[in-house]
């Protein structure tokens, strides 16, 4: 009974900001509105997110004990590969994207993203590539088993059959990232409100603008990379065959010409929402705005020269391991500025601690964590020995989960009580972080002692003595996987209900955003703002 | 920069198919990189000899020059490819030379299915930056090898080492992989 008022009482106040004429499905297939398609990519994220941390059970259940337990071998590759693209692809990057539609419009003062109808093509697109990814799972051949790297001959000559699959869905994913690049670019050029010059955009449009540029560079080269692969495979082409004359380790360079760029596409937004919470909470303005701005743009320059660190054991001549070595370490440097700018704002603020700055803060820690196990494995001496063993997995479970995905578990608390009109549950909050904190630590800290130690990752077995401590992982594992659940249950309770948000719930927070009601109405700036 | 959210409509939509139009292009233009990668790393690799492919024609060798101060070790492997049924091996696993001394060594292959089967070797040289040094007068990898079912053949490689290969490099690795490529070839 209750929840039906509540939810009543929601549907009518939620009517009132709305004067679109669709309803139910029609409402959001052809929605042209960058808040709906912001949510529709956000959603479709986080369903991705529960997939892909369901075949990761199913892998770390497997991993509980030495020996083979649940799965066959194969299935194994099958759920590493499909856990790695759904999570890069699926997840990571279109929550990115569901920010991007959200908040742009709002952040510079913009009626909508500049071109609508692509909006709504590079979303409708998304849930395809999965389907079709997902759904060789249930063929005779069974899912990608490569790797989501997907290293030829293992795709090609190799490949279990599901290669065409994989490709057409890595096409389909590409077009949409693609489209949604162009359409953020071109509303942050020519819909900027008056005033609004490039030094004054909020950092999340300053990241996401040069992660679109990013985007737009290498995504067309992962299009040619799967494109040779097809070839290859079904029509009798030779790109990476040597018995006609191509070379296996020339996909390797072509895959991290995209590959490397494409770690930064999923890190650079982060950065970005975390530069614009850290100040809201530390009643500061952010400490060297401009330098974080540079600092970004190297970041992306170089992120096109290092591609080679992910190859130092394929026996490349001594300087070409030195020249990918030192640029690696260069990354640090514009890194540690970003680092050493988050800590400096904290620096003698009035900091409180609300949830968005928590999230914030584990991401400032933990993110520097999988930065130096990042150093680490840019030394090519020792690279060879962490290559492809559990080190490296935990080196990318830290910038990418307790980076990325904290950065926008961090954005997601901040920004939903405008988003809904309502303030999230506090204890429920509370709850989701300090269980996602434990055992997300738990889950990937001894990774990095299996990996110095030898364990290989993508293996489905292990020596004895690895068992205790990817025991203790897979509990972390388990733990965290549950601990989202209780994200998903504060999410749907916001929407429901909940304590009224105020236009400016956060009283550091500042940007255009703040400025128009809580939730946002449908439409906002559509006479824009003047900024000083 | 000068703000253009104000104006016309149809201003703004000019600016915006503007900026598109070039986006479209830098997409257009970075998927065909990719394939310019594939000239470009053969054309960068011979250069410098990265990849440790080997000359797929016959060298010219003279008697001179022979360094007889040093001695390199040419170790010498072989693996099948996915899908041939030959049995295939180096007759020797390793031989010392002095560089610019010309050898001559054998590879035993055996056809161990009942149909003929047409065989590709594909070189290649580690460490790479010594490929550009292994210098092959004769070899079976030139040519396509095809054998009748059960069909033995013993195979030649003559070979010297360049003596310009440099001294931090004592022992060279020629590996050899087999491939099926019936029917990918006229016989």
């Amino acid at each position: 009974m209750t929840t039906d008022v509540i939810e009543q009482e929601s549907h009518d106040s939620h009517d009132d900001h709305d004067d679109h004429k669709m309803t139910g499905i029609k409402r959001w297939l052809y929605t042209t509105n960058h808040k709906d398609i912001g949510t529709l990519y956000l959603w479709f994220a986080f369903i991705m997110f529960l997939t892909g941390g369901a075949l990761a059970m199913v892998i770390r259940a497997e991993l509980f004990q030495p020996g083979l337990q649940i799965v066959e071998p194969d299935f194994f590759n099958q759920l590493t590969t499909v856990h790695g693209l759904i999570m890069v692809f699926g997840a990571i990057m279109p929550a990115f994207t569901g920010f991007a539609n959200w908040m742009i419009p709002m952040m510079i003062g913009a009626p909508d993203m500049a071109l609508p109808r692509m909006n709504n093509w590079s979303f409708w697109i998304l849930p395809f590539a999965f389907a079709i990814l997902l759904s060789s799972f249930f063929m005779e051949s069974g899912a990608p088993n490569f790797g989501w790297t997907f290293y030829a001959p293992l795709s090609t000559t190799y490949s279990n059959g599901s290669t065409a699959f994989f490709v057409f869905a890595v096409h389909i994913m590409g077009i949409s990232s693609i489209m949604g690049a162009i359409n953020v670019i071109v509303t942050i050029m020519n819909m900027r409100a008056p005033g609004m010059t490039y030094m004054k955009m909020p950092l999340f449009v300053w990241t996401f603008f040069i992660t679109a540029y990013l985007l737009i560079a290498v995504m067309p080269v992962l299009a040619g990379a799967v494109t040779m692969l097809l070839t290859d495979t079904y029509f009798g082409t030779s790109f990476f065959d040597a018995a006609g004359g191509g070379d296996p380790v020339m996909f390797q360079h072509i895959f991290w010409f995209f590959g490397h760029p494409e770690v930064y596409i999923m890190i650079l937004p982060a950065f970005g929402i975390v530069s614009t919470i850290i100040p809201a909470f530390s009643r500061k303005p952010l400490f060297g705005y401009s330098s974080m701005v540079y600092a970004t743009a190297s970041i992306a320059f170089l992120s096109f020269i290092v591609w080679a660190h992910h190859m130092f054991t394929t026996g490349m001549p001594l300087f070409g391991e030195l020249f990918f070595m030192y640029c690696t370490m260069l990354i640090a440097v514009p890194t540690g500025v970003k680092v050493f700018n988050w800590v400096a704002t904290m620096w003698r603020g009035s900091l409180s601690f609300e949830m968005p700055m928590m999230f914030s803060l584990a991401f400032v820690i933990l993110f520097t964590i999988g930065g130096f196990s990042g150093l680490m494995l840019a030394m090519t001496p020792v690279d060879f020995q962490y290559h492809d063993t559990y080190f490296v997995v935990a080196h990318f479970h830290y910038v990418l989960v307790t980076g990325s995905l904290y950065s926008i578990f961090a954005g997601a608390y901040y920004w939903l009580p405008k988003w809904t009109g309502n303030m999230y549950s506090e204890s429920l909050s509370k709850w989701h972080f300090w269980c996602s904190l434990i055992s997300v630590n738990l889950l990937f800290f001894p990774m990095h002692f299996l990996g110095l130690a030898g364990m290989p990752r993508r293996i489905p077995d292990y020596a004895l003595q690895f068992a205790d401590f990817n025991k203790w992982v897979s509990i972390g594992g388990f733990a965290f996987g549950l601990s989202q659940l209780i994200f998903l249950a504060l999410v749907i309770k916001c929407i429901k209900g909940g304590e009224k948000a105020a236009a400016k719930p956060w009283d550091g927070a500042e940007g255009l955003e703040w400025t128009v009601a809580s939730p946002a109405p449908y439409h906002t700036f559509t006479t824009p703002p003047k900024v000083d | 920069m000068t703000q253009i959210n104000t104006g016309t409509e149809e201003q703004k939509a000019s600016n915006n198919n503007k900026v598109v139009k070039k986006l479209i292009l830098i997409v257009f233009g970075m998927f065909g990189f990719g394939f310019a990668l594939v000239p470009l790393y053969d054309v960068f690799c011979d250069i410098t000899g990265l990849n440790g492919k080997t000359n797929t024609t016959s060298a010219a060798y003279s008697a001179e020059g022979i360094d007889e101060s040093r001695t390199v070790t040419v170790q010498f492997i072989s693996r099948n490819a996915k899908g041939i049924p030959w049995q295939f091996e180096p007759m020797e696993r390793e031989v010392k030379v002095h560089p610019g001394e010309m050898k001559f060594v054998k590879f035993y292959a055996k056809n161990e299915s009942n149909r003929d089967i047409i065989g590709q070797a594909v070189p290649s040289v580690s460490p790479g930056l010594a490929a550009a040094y292994f210098q092959k007068i004769e070899c079976f990898c030139f040519t396509q090898q095809p054998l009748k079912g059960s069909e033995e053949v013993e195979m030649g490689l003559q070979f010297y080492v360049d003596p310009e290969l440099p001294e931090d490099i004592s022992t060279l690795t020629l590996s050899y992989t087999l491939y099926d490529v019936t029917g990918k070839v006229d016989s």
